[in-house]
This record gives structure tokens, sequence and C-alpha cells, in this order.
């Protein structure tokens, strides 16, 4: 219960008389109109961080050029500062010395701020999942993610339904019910992550197994979804 | 030049050079003492001008670690690859070349941030990709971390 937003403790709240005023008089059918009527809007006009590390970049401009356009679902203008977007889309590979960088970013955004994981990249570490010194293995172990787009790198159509669920998620969302603060799951060791994946079947045999195999098994979701509707990992049209 | 005329080229001066079997470039094998002075000439020399050195790098073998340069000439149009063994496999070290081209300062910082081979009267050689207190060459075949899955 109370108004819990993401990353802030509700303390921090108790001298806000409005919102004190609002709880009293019956939130359930005040504020979830008035949620309803926010997560209208913000579903509506999500605004995205300039950022890119790799490829998925170049599939994100095109989905951002005429062709897709993806205006047209209010995903509108990229802003090159943080502090004014409100999604996070991480197009590509996110190694060690990245890793902090875009911590400090998503810290910088203001709330209600959401992570679309694009690529397998993104999702596991892809193609650098089984060897690789730097590479980080899904960015969840940094941020956490609210909606993965599996592909290397996913065409624009699949980011284009990402976004679709993202929308669907956050008006699914009922500020009541987001967690008070969401904190990114703890990084497994190497050990572990060797254990997760030698556990599924196809363990390191084929060069494709990387995507499918880890995707599923070696980045669980820190955050158990809100409601049935906001499920977290989504497949792409065919 | 063509590859024959290289080839006899440097061979005659440097009798301890060998050319070596690469395809796309003529190759030639150099004792690690002599690749300085070799560099040198090859650039200075007016048949041969390598002004360019378009690649620098290394790769870890089983005896040693092959350092290889790539040169070629803006003017007369050649290309030669020269490649240096160094059997130490532990600390290796080799002169730098990038007193001849500015371009190998850089080429050989990468090389000593991921394969650790050293190089004599560089200028500044420290790490250039990884942090400062990065244990370890990545790329060499015998390193361990705790972060990569597949040993």
């Amino acid at each position: 219960m109370g108004i819990d937003i993401k990353s802030v403790p509700y303390e921090d709240f108790k001298d806000n008389e409005a919102l004190e005023e609002l709880r009293k008089s019956g939130h359930s059918v005040v504020l979830s109109t008035i949620d309803d009527l926010i997560n209208w809007g913000r579903s509506n006009s999500v605004w995205p961080l300039t950022f890119a590390t790799s490829c998925c970049g170049i599939e994100m401009m095109a989905t951002g050029a005429p062709r897709h356009d993806f205006a047209r679902f209010g995903i509108e203008v990229y802003r090159a500062s943080p502090r004014q977007a409100d999604v996070i889309v991480v197009a590509g590979t996110i190694v060690r010395k990245m890793a902090p960088v875009l911590k400090r970013l998503y810290d910088q955004m203001a709330d209600p701020k959401y992570v679309i994981a694009m690529g397998a990249c993104a999702i596991s570490g892809g193609p650098f999942v089984y060897n690789s010194y730097s590479v980080i293995r899904g960015v969840d172990q940094v941020i956490p993610v609210d909606v993965y787009i599996p592909g290397c790198p996913p065409r624009p159509e699949a980011l284009l339904y990402g976004i679709m669920q993202l929308q669907r998620k956050i008006k699914a969302l009922k500020d009541q019910e987001k967690p008070l603060v969401i904190t990114p799951k703890e990084v497994p060791s190497a050990e572990e992550t060797a254990k997760m994946l030698a556990t599924t079947p196809s363990s390191g045999a084929s060069a494709a197994a990387p995507q499918s195999t880890s995707s599923a098994t070696a980045t669980p979701n820190p955050v158990a979804p809100p409601s049935a509707d906001s499920s977290t990992s989504q497949n792409a049209p065919s | 030049m063509t590859r024959e005329e290289l080839t006899t080229l440097i061979t005659t001066k440097y009798p301890d050079v060998k050319a070596g079997t690469m395809k796309k470039y003529p190759e030639f094998i150099v004792p690690s003492e002599k690749i300085h002075q070799l560099c040198r000439e090859l650039k200075d020399l007016s048949e041969t001008r390598m002004d360019y050195l378009f690649g620098e790098t290394a790769a870890d073998r089983k005896d040693g670690f092959h350092m290889v340069y790539f040169l070629t000439s803006s003017t007369l149009g050649h290309c030669i690859m020269l490649r240096v063994v160094l059997s130490d496999k532990v600390n290796p070290a080799v002169d730098t070349v990038c007193d001849i081209w500015r371009a190998a300062e850089y080429h050989e910082r990468e090389v000593f941030d991921l394969f650790g081979i050293r190089f004599n009267n560089h200028p500044d050689l420290r790490r250039i990709f990884l942090e400062d207190d990065w244990i370890g060459h990545p790329l060499r075949k015998d390193y361990k971390d705790s972060f990569t899955l597949v040993k």
C-alpha cells in the first residue's frame, strides 16, 4: 500500500501533503482512475535515450527512420540527456568498462524509467557468452530490465513489438503494485554460471545454442512481474 | 618491387632473415635483434620506401609470440610482412619501431595490453584498452580469470 515509486523509499515522500491527502481520500477509486490516466499518458510518450553500443543500434536507428517510424507508437524523440529520457534501449554489447557508465546513465534518468534489453548481447552476452574476458553476460546484471527482445540483431519489427509490450506493461502497472525498490540481481560468479550452463542440455555444443539456451536459463528475471499482462520476456513476431 | 626482387634485396643484405611462405604478402622471418635496423633501412632505402606501417599485431603460437608487421609504400605500392618469433613466453620483449613510424606507438600499447610483450625504448608503454589495474594479459593462451566460462 502507499504510493511507491521505483528506487525512491516511501519515507522520502512523507512530507508531501498532496500525496497524503490523495491517499487519505480513498484512493481505490480516485487513484486508480488517475493511475489509468497517467499510465495512458506515460505509455504513449516514452522518450528513449540516445544510447547504442553496437550493431543493434543500427537496427534501432532503422526503426526510427521513415520506413518503420516508431514515432507512430509515441516513442518519439531521442533525448541526448538521461534527465529527459524515459526508456533506455540497451542496444548492443556491454563490456565491463561500459557497465559503470550504463549504471550511471540509468541512475540519472528520472522516474518512472524503463529498460529494454535489445538483442542477444544485452540479454545474455550473446555470441560472447562462453569465452570472453570482457563482456557482461546480460545487462540485467547491471540494471533491471523490463522487456527482452531476442535477435542478433532483432529486426525493426521485433523492436516495435517489444516497444508495444513495454507500453502494455506501463498501462498495466498500478502505482501500488510497483515494487518499492528494484535492485539488480546479484552477479552470479563464474562457477555458478558455468553450473547453470552445464545443466542445460546443449551447453557449448553448437554455435546456435548460446542465444536460445542462455536467454532462457542464464538470465532469470530478478523481479516478479507485477501482473499477468506484463510478462517480461517476449518473442518476436514471425 | 616484385616479390622476387624484395626477397633478393632483403636476404642479400641480411643473411639471417629468411623468406616465409605466406601467399598474400612477401613474408620475412626476422631475428628480434635485427627488426629495428631492418625497419629503418626499409623505410630509408629508395628502392623500398616503406613509409606506412598499416598493421602491427601479435599472436600466441606454440613456439612463442609472433610479432607481425605489415608495411607498404604509398609511392611504390608494394607490401611486405615481417614476422618476429619471440620464444620467451614469460617475459617477451622486442625493440620498438615507433621512432620509425609514429603509428606503431598505439599498436604496441595494444599488443602490450593484450599480450604483455614489452617494447624496448617505447616512450609511453602502458595499457590502452583495459584498466590500469587489470591483472594479466587476456589474449595469451594461458590467461586465466574467473570471468571466462570456457577455459
